[in-house]
Order: structure tokens, then C-alpha cells, then sequence
């Protein structure tokens, strides 16, 4: 396609080209004045830079203005539809963040003493209660930093149980349809990792389960709903197997937000869950994190629970960070100070502002939206498992047979049309695969604009369009990136160029 | 005289005086596309049939690849670091990732050959 945006300036309409930041410096120039420091005595003992610092120099408007204009080409949840599978981008309501900004709780310290801060003590006690209580379990850890982090505190805490007993073991089962982050969490653990294929049916397969089941396999991690968006069915059979052969059940509950309010993982037989505040309860995703991942634990489980905890003492907390002399909580600390204390607000006031019916209808809400997808796409996309599905849809690429069009290509389609791309090329259990959460978060109106879209580009790649695929995206800020040449030779660090480096 | 055989998991072994070179096979370099990082076993390191003895990642995914058959690892392809796109334009040749004394050359035996592996992978599609 010729380039007819062309431009002098190669900016866009109002969409400014921005070089980066090294490649503005006009040396000397400061957004602020300062006075030259006058002679006085060095208190460095002669530590003191005397070089340059190597920081561009740059005029205020100049900076705010390189930030703002970066800002511009980001997409966020808050610019629209985000449908990235697996990752439950959902709208963190401006409450929360009013919230987390109150003085009395923005402003603590936390090496403050305890005395001062009983009231954000008693927070993060009822966070963990309603947690515990949605999820119908015994105990938990607040400590973990994310997801991920809570997988490897939930597996540290089977392997404390296990040592404990006198019955240390070897291995972990994962099935196909879990999470990526599950075998890398039991592998960092310590533990051999072994694969459980999945069903005709996207679940897992007990009888392959059954089959590997013995008395070195200290857990089983099972993502439910699974990554294929599928209720894993047969989870309490497997649950009782796990458990006959004297091992832990650790369920990934980064999908809980499909049944929050509805199913208590806790009746299902689990023995430790790790909560992705980011993904169920609002909290800010990604870049805009931190994330925060506490872990419910079964009564088996509790004693093992890494430190600090918060307890109900009388009127007030108290903040358990010592083991003292008791055999309990092996593990120490997992984490800097009390877990990510300001996700805690937020999630607690995700929760108290939707109530228990509220939260009901988050589940319910995300669930339809998922198989409104599912129900406008199947006869155009191709689906690996019948449906219903739970909070997210899975499609593989049958339906782009022959068309010489790949699953990247129709996601780089996607973003000219102005959407965020679905997630591609996972879960690995289909070809090609085509992952898509709405969440609760998206109208109807947001779904059908994107179903048409959906439905208008598969006409076309059908249609022998290739090139248009292939060509995309055209408008955004850079053309089709070399992923495969930013894989193989990353350049992660701004240099100067030679000439100047030498001057 | 060298016998090539193939596993389900779409990993080859050429075999010569009970020296195996194992790599990964044409129609699975395909399905994951450009490679981009390739992790070898160390030398030295004894694998049972089936364990999981590299890893290998693409743009689109990061998959394991097991022993073909129990044996000890003799040599590693460490032209892959660098360049792990050799995978990608010869993977049955200089794409290989290692090399491995055979311990039983029975499991060798039962592996598929060329033109099993060829329906395997049509039944596939």
C-alpha cells in the first residue's frame, strides 16, 4: 500500500511522532534554575560525582509533553474493549482509587508502629474474611505479591505441610488446560512437573490423572474454570483422588471471577487457591499494578502460612510477624512488609460497594458476555469444544484454512479497527487459538461493534484479502513490529550514537 | 549405515555406531514458527526416554522437547545460541540440538520411521 498519510513531520493529524527522550537533549537546559553550589565542605569524603550524569537536558513543557504524548499512542481498559484471554481485563472502578487515596490510608508508613494503625489492621482482616468467605475456606495468606508469586507461596506451603509430616515428594501433575504459570511455579518449587492430557471435551482427563497418581506426587494444580473457559466438570471426583493418595489440591483460581458469588471453591474439595485481586476484584492490571495474589489455604494448610498475619485480639489487631518459638509458620516472610496493602482497599471496596448480589451478577455478567461472543461467532469462527463456556471463549484457526492468513495476522487486523487484540496462540491445546474475555465490564453495543468486526474481516480473509491481513496494522504509530528479530537480538538500553559518545 | 526415526512429540534421532543425533522435525518447526531461543541439556547429563531434555521457544510458544530414547548426553549444538534459527531453515540438519550415547537400542527399534511418521503427521492436519 502506498503511504498516503505521507506528512512533512511524519505526525498524524494530532497524533504527534515522539523521538525518545536521550534523543532531545539540549545539553544545559533545565526545567528548573539552581544556584551554583558556592565552596563549602565536602561531606562525601570525596565520593562526589564529578562527571556529567548523563541525563538529557530538557525544558519542563518539553517533558511533560514527551510523558503525555506517550501516553497518547498506550491503550488501556479505560480506552475500550480489551478482550485479551486469560487475563480478565475488567474496568477498576474510580471508587477504588478514591478510596485508596484517603489520607489516613495513601499516607501510612509501614514501619509505623502498630499502635497507630489499627484501623488499616482491621482492613486488611475484613479483606481477608470476605475472601475467605467467597471462597469457602478456613485460613489464608495476604502476603503474595501476584498471581504467579501466590502459586509458588501455596506450593511453598504443601511442601512445609508435607516435610512436616515426614512425606516429602517429587512431583507435581499439571494439566494441558491450566495455566502457563502453573508447571514454572511447581518447577521452581522444587518439584518434577508432569503433564495431563486433556479430554475431546477440553477437561481434564481423570483416568490419565488417576493413572499418575501415587504416593510421590505431592499436588495436583487444576485451573477451574480452565484456560479453555471450560467448568473443569469432574473436579470433585478428582479432588477425592488427589486426596486418597495422600496429596494436596492447589486450584488456580485466576479464573475465579467466572464463578465468584456462585461456586465456593472450598465445597469442591481445594486445599489452597491463589486470588488474583487484579483480575476479580478490580485492582489496577499490568503496568498499572501492582498486582496482589493472597492464597486460601484448607485447615491442613493453615499452620504452614507464611508470616506476617493479622489477628483479632479484644478490641483490636495485632500483627503476628515473629514465629517465636513455635514450630509454626516455617516459611517466614514471602514478601517486604504486610503484601500489597493498597490493593487490599481497593479490593475490599470493590467488594463492599457490589455486595453480595453484586458480585453474583459480576460472575453471571462476564459468564454472558462470554457465550454472547460464543453464540454471535460460532458460525463464523471456528469452535474446538462445545459450549456453553464460562468467562471466556476459545476459537482455533480451522476457519482461516487456506485463506493464507494467520492467527497474528487477524490480530494485527483487529487493531486498525481500534480493538485490542484477543489473546493468540494460547491456550496450546488448539490450533492457532483465539482466546477472548469481555468481562462484565462491556455493553452490549461495545460486543455487537466488535462482533461485526470479528464477522467483517473473517469475510474477508475468506475472501482471498490476504494482503490486507498481511499489511496490518497501517494506522497505528508504527507499521508491523519484527518480533522474531526483537526475540532473537533485543536492544533493551538507548546508547548514543558513536560520534557523540566520543565527544 | 544411519537410521532415522521419529516420536509422537515430533523430535528426531539419526542414529550411527550407537551415537544418536537428536533435533526436532520439519513439520514441527513449521508449527511454531520463527524460533527464537533454544535451551540445551549439559553435557554429561543422563536422560531416561521420554524426560524432558530441552526447551525450545518461538514467537508464539515455549515447548518442551523430551529424549527420544534413555542415553547420555555427549555433545550440544552450540551454534544455536546465537543462531537459533538454523532450526528454522535446516531443522533435520544443522538444526540439531544434541547428541547422546544410546543406552538401548531397543527403544530405538520402536520408534517410528520416516514414513509412519509421515501418516502420523497427515492425521494430524
Amino acid at each position: 500500500m502506498a503511504d498516503v498519510d505521507a506528512t512533512l513531520t511524519g505526525n498524524r493529524g494530532l497524533a504527534l511522532e515522539e523521538a525518545v527522550i536521550f534523543e532531545q537533549d539540549s545539553p544545559g537546559l533545565s526545567g528548573v534554575d539552581l544556584p551554583e553550589p558556592g565552596p563549602g565542605n565536602d561531606r562525601l569524603g570525596g565520593l562526589g560525582r564529578t562527571g556529567a550524569i548523563g541525563l538529557p537536558g530538557l525544558s519542563e513543557p518539553q517533558v511533560v509533553r514527551h510523558y503525555l504524548r506517550l501516553s497518547r499512542m498506550n491503550y488501556g481498559i479505560d480506552s475500550g474493549l480489551y478482550p485479551l484471554g486469560s487475563c480478565t481485563m475488567k474496568y477498576n472502578p474510580r471508587l477504588n482509587e478514591r478510596l485508596a487515596r484517603l489520607p489516613g490510608l495513601g499516607g501510612l508508613h509501614p514501619l509505623q508502629p502498630t499502635s497507630t494503625v489499627h484501623g488499616a489492621l482491621e482492613l486488611i482482616d475484613t479483606c481477608a474474611h470476605w475472601l475467605k468467605v467467597l471462597t469457602g475456606m478456613p485460613g489464608i495468606t495476604m502476603a503474595p505479591a501476584a498471581g504467579a508469586h501466590g502459586e509458588l507461596v501455596g506450593l511453598m506451603t504443601i511442601r512445609a505441610a508435607l516435610e512436616a509430616r515426614g512425606d516429602a515428594r517429587k512431583r507435581v501433575l499439571v494439566p494441558e488446560s491450566a495455566h502457563g504459570t502453573n508447571p514454572a511455579s511447581a518447577h521452581a518449587c522444587g518439584y518434577a512437573v508432569e503433564t495431563i492430557a486433556a479430554n475431546v471435551r477440553g477437561r481434564v482427563d481423570v483416568g490419565a490423572l488417576k493413572a499418575k497418581l501415587d504416593v510421590d506426587v505431592a499436588a495436583i494444580m487444576l485451573t477451574n474454570p480452565n484456560t479453555c473457559g471450560l467448568f473443569e466438570t469432574d473436579i470433585i471426583e478428582i479432588a477425592d483422588a488427589v486426596h486418597d493418595a495422600g496429596a494436596f489440591f492447589y486450584c488456580d483460581g485466576a479464573n475465579f471471577n467466572a464463578i465468584v458469588g456462585r461456586v465456593r471453591p472450598g465445597d469442591l474439595g481445594i486445599d489452597c487457591m491463589h486470588l488474583n485481586l487484579h483480575k476479580t476484584f478490580s485492582t489496577p492490571h499490568g503496568g498499572g499494578g501492582p498486582g496482589s495474589g493472597p492464597v486460601v489455604l484448607s485447615a491442613p494448610l493453615v499452620p504452614y502460612a507464611p508470616l506476617p498475619v493479622v489477628e483479632r485480639r479484644g478490641d483490636g489487631f495485632a500483627l503476628v510477624e515473629h514465629a517465636g518459638d513455635s514450630s509454626a509458620h516455617p516459611l517466614g516472610r514471602v514478601k517486604g512488609f504486610h503484601g500489597q496493602f493498597g490493593m487490599f482497599v481497593r479490593a475490599l471496596a470493590y467488594m463492599m460497594s457490589l455486595g453480595s448480589d453484586g458480585l453474583k451478577q459480576v460472575a453471571e455478567d462476564a459468564v454472558l458476555n462470554a457465550n454472547y461472543l460464543l453464540a454471535c461467532l460460532k458460525d463464523t469462527l471456528s469452535v474446538p469444544f462445545e459450549g456453553p463456556c464460562m468467562h471466556e471463549v476459545l476459537f482455533d484457526d480451522s476457519f482461516l484454512k487456506d485463506t493464507g492468513v494467520t492467527t497474528l495476522d487477524f490480530a494485527k487486523a483487529m487493531i486498525d479497527e481500534g480493538f485490542h487484540p484477543m489473546t493468540m496462540y494460547f491456550p496450546l491445546v488448539v490450533h492457532g487459538a483465539l482466546l477472548m474475555e469481555p468481562t462484565e465490564t462491556e455493553s452490549k453495543a461495545t460486543l455487537d461493534q466488535f462482533i461485526r468486526t470479528v464477522k467483517g474481516l473473517a469475510e474477508r480473509a475468506r475472501a482471498g484479502d490476504a494482503r490486507h491481513f498481511k499489511e496490518a496494522p497501517r494506522l497505528t504509530p508504527r507499521r508491523r513490529l519484527d518480533e522474531t528479530a526483537a526475540a532473537r537480538n533485543p536492544v533493551l538500553v538507548w546508547r548514543p550514537p558513536p560520534a557523540q559518545a566520543a565527544e | 549405515m544411519a537410521i532415522v526415526k521419529y516420536t509422537k512429540e515430533h523430535e528426531w534421532i539419526r542414529v550411527e555406531d550407537g551415537v544418536g543425533v537428536v533435533g526436532i522435525t520439519e513439520y514441527a518447526q513449521e508449527q511454531l514458527g520463527d524460533i527464537v531461543y533454544v535451551e540445551l541439556p549439559e553435557v554429561g547429563a543422563g536422560m531416561t526416554q521420554g524426560a524432558e531434555a530441552a526447551v525450545v521457544e518461538s514467537v508464539k510458544a515455549a515447548s518442551e522437547v523430551y529424549a527420544p530414547v534413555g542415553g547420555e548426553v555427549t555433545e550440544v549444538n552450540q551454534n544455536l545460541a546465537d543462531n537459533p534459527g538454523t532450526v528454522n531453515t535446516d531443522a533435520m540438519g544443522e538444526g540439531w540440538f544434541f547428541k547422546m550415547k544410546i543406552a538401548d537400542t531397543g527403544e530405538v527399534a520402536r520408534l517410528m520411521d520416516g514414513v509412519d511418521y509421515q501418516e502420523y503427521v497427515e492425521s494430524l492436519s
